[in-house]
């Protein structure tokens, strides 16, 4: 008998699914003729129900269906996190849907359907339960990549993203066998216990090959090939999401993994990952000519910076609570500059590419300004959030002496910081090419753009809320 | 006639395996890198099954969530397949080429 209790720790995710069925249900259900725009509204309600369910679900810790799922401070974290970048992505996909003329009851039910599997990747302690997570977000995803698909460019990267993202999967599965081999359990708490009593050789193997399934789901470099060619084919919303959502669920999977299994060998697996995302992203985005190629290179280079916080073992609970104060910053730093793109690609994403940017300062003064604020925040200026995700991340690599990666991310960050001031540069000190005026920003996408820009401010002048919080899950999680 | 063994699963697994991703690597048409994917699975099915004889049953329900996982995962892929084939009309991987830097 399963306790009632269970199903508040899943209330989010239950809610969730719901949405996501309610949703495909009214689509037919709608005559041919009329506004759509009422499913996006049905699923934005979802969304904001499961972060309602999510403070519910808070108040109620502890394992549910016999130990599969544990509800704590660390999971709570990452649910908010998830479902406030699926709330965003769907408040700007109204208009954009409309514009590139896309069917959306099945393409909200995805986007909450995923979000439902990236929920419970934070808060999966079984394997089996991990696999299924991983396997919901992923195939939302890799379908939601291709919702273009009149366009040759989205269907490739929808192939693209597929083909590589089961050929990781099938990975991590062998390592997850080859884990059960090794420690005769599926449970992250039960194979730390036999990991304690002794590593077996199999285990270094297992934990290699889920590490490559997991820096595949975070594109992290030597598995980043597939990034820049997916995110250039994928709707702008849709990269909005994954190039966050499956993100940060996939490091909290790995934060628990790594540390809840005290995996054994990684520790220079992560630094040569780190060192390399850094370098093959920020290189990579120096020579693109699209903005959203330019963006799937910076988000290389970012996970090789919260790959960095992963490494500073001497202080496991300050390097787990700057990974996570980096996701968070992240997230609302680029869920918002992605906005700012797919409102302003108009049809068919005519313009996507650095120079259509020229003069967007004269052209359209507030669209600029956003799109400003979060490059700031991307380079790491001072009062955004990406400043004090960058700080804390280094401050505790510098107290776990690794001094070698943190001038490798330093120097990093000051070559990355040359793409996105080109951005700006182009913005506010070149003529428009065009003088077509930029298309008003309705206000659903208006909302979702200021909501990115309280939450990158508020990351970055008052950084201690969240960091405390994230202080405390990370001591829950390291113990 | 000597006893199987747990080892013997293990090399034909690891096998399947080898085999998979050779053909995920070497082979140009997307329908037979597909069916590549499906053998790496079924080489961790093989190794779970073969697992859960030394343990507990826990390795073969997991093969049974991966069987469906599968069949899933084969739905979406022809279905993608399908919607790139009507915009290029091959199932060439060299053809997938548009996406480049």
């Amino acid at each position: 008998m399963i306790p009632s209790g269970d199903y508040i720790r899943i209330l989010p995710e239950i809610v969730l699914s719901i949405f996501g069925m309610l949703v495909m249900v009214i689509d037919p259900l709608l005559g041919e003729n009329d506004d759509r725009k009422s499913i996006g509204v049905v699923s934005a309600i979802g969304a904001l129900l499961a972060l309602g369910a999510t403070f519910i679900m808070a108040g109620h810790p502890g394992e549910a269906f016999y130990n599969i799922l544990r509800v704590d401070d660390f999971a709570v974290f990452f649910h908010v996190v998830v479902i406030l970048i699926a709330l965003a992505c769907i408040l700007m996909s109204f208009e954009y849907l409309k514009v590139q003329e896309i069917r959306q009851g099945e393409y909200y039910g995805l986007i909450l359907f995923g979000t439902v599997g990236m929920c419970l990747m934070s808060s999966a302690i079984e394997l089996v339960m991990l696999f299924v997570a991983i396997e919901i977000s992923s195939i939302s995803t890799y379908i939601l990549a291709g919702f273009r698909r009149r366009a040759a460019e989205s269907a490739e990267s929808s192939l693209k993203y597929f083909l590589l993202g089961s050929f990781a999967t099938a990975f991590f599965l062998y390592g997850i066998a080859l884990m059960y081999g090794a420690t005769g359990s599926t449970n992250v708490d039960a194979i730390a216990a036999a990991l304690r009593q002794g590593t077996p050789v199999m285990a270094y193997l297992a934990i290699a090959l889920m590490m490559v399934g997991l820096g595949f789901k975070v594109a992290a470099a030597p598995f980043q090939v597939w990034t820049p060619d997916v995110y250039e084919g994928a709707p702008a919303p849709v990269v909005a999401l994954m190039s966050t959502g499956p993100k940060a669920a996939a490091f909290a999977v790995l934060l628990r993994v790594l540390f809840g299994t005290a995996a054994p060998g990684w520790f220079w697996a992560v630094w040569i990952a780190a060192a390399l995302s850094m370098t093959i992203g920020n290189f990579g985005a120096l020579v693109q000519t699209n903005v959203k190629r330019m963006l799937a290179y910076s988000s290389i280079a970012h996970a090789g910076y919260l790959l960095v916080a992963f490494i500073a073992v001497r202080n496991m609970e300050q390097g787990v609570s700057a990974a996570m104060f980096y996701t968070a910053a992240y997230a609302a730093m680029n869920v918002g500059a992605f906005a700012v793109v797919s409102h302003f690609a108009s049809a068919g994403e005519k313009y996507v590419s650095i120079e259509d940017y020229a003069g967007l300062g004269r052209r359209s003064p507030v669209l600029a300004a956003v799109l400003t604020v979060f490059l700031l925040s991307l380079i790491g200026i001072p009062i955004t959030g990406g400043f004090f995700a960058k700080f804390y991340v280094f401050r505790a690599a510098v107290s776990s002496n690794l001094i070698w990666l943190t001038v490798i991310g330093l120097v990093n960050s000051a070559i990355g910081s040359y793409y996105y001031l080109r951005l700006l540069v182009m913005m506010y000190m070149k003529e428009p090419q065009s003088e077509e005026s930029v298309p008003s920003v309705p206000f659903a996408a208006g909302f979702a753009m200021a909501g990115c820009v309280v939450a990158t401010l508020y990351l970055g002048v008052f950084p201690n809320r969240v960091l405390q919080f994230a202080i405390e899950s990370a001591r829950t999680l390291v113990h | 006639m000597a006893e199987i063994t747990t080892l013997h699963y293990l090399v034909v697994a690891a096998a399947l395996f080898l085999t998979g991703v050779i053909g995920v690597l070497t082979r140009r048409n997307v329908i037979i890198i597909l069916m590549s994917i499906e053998l790496i699975l079924n080489a961790v099915n093989l190794n779970l099954v073969a697992f859960s004889r030394l343990y507990n049953l826990h390795g073969q329900v997991f093969a049974i969530f991966i069987i469906a996982d599968a069949a899933a995962e084969a739905a979406i892929a022809l279905g993608i397949l399908i919607a790139f084939f009507r915009n290029k009309e091959t199932v060439n991987m060299d053809e997938v080429d548009l996406l480049k830097w």
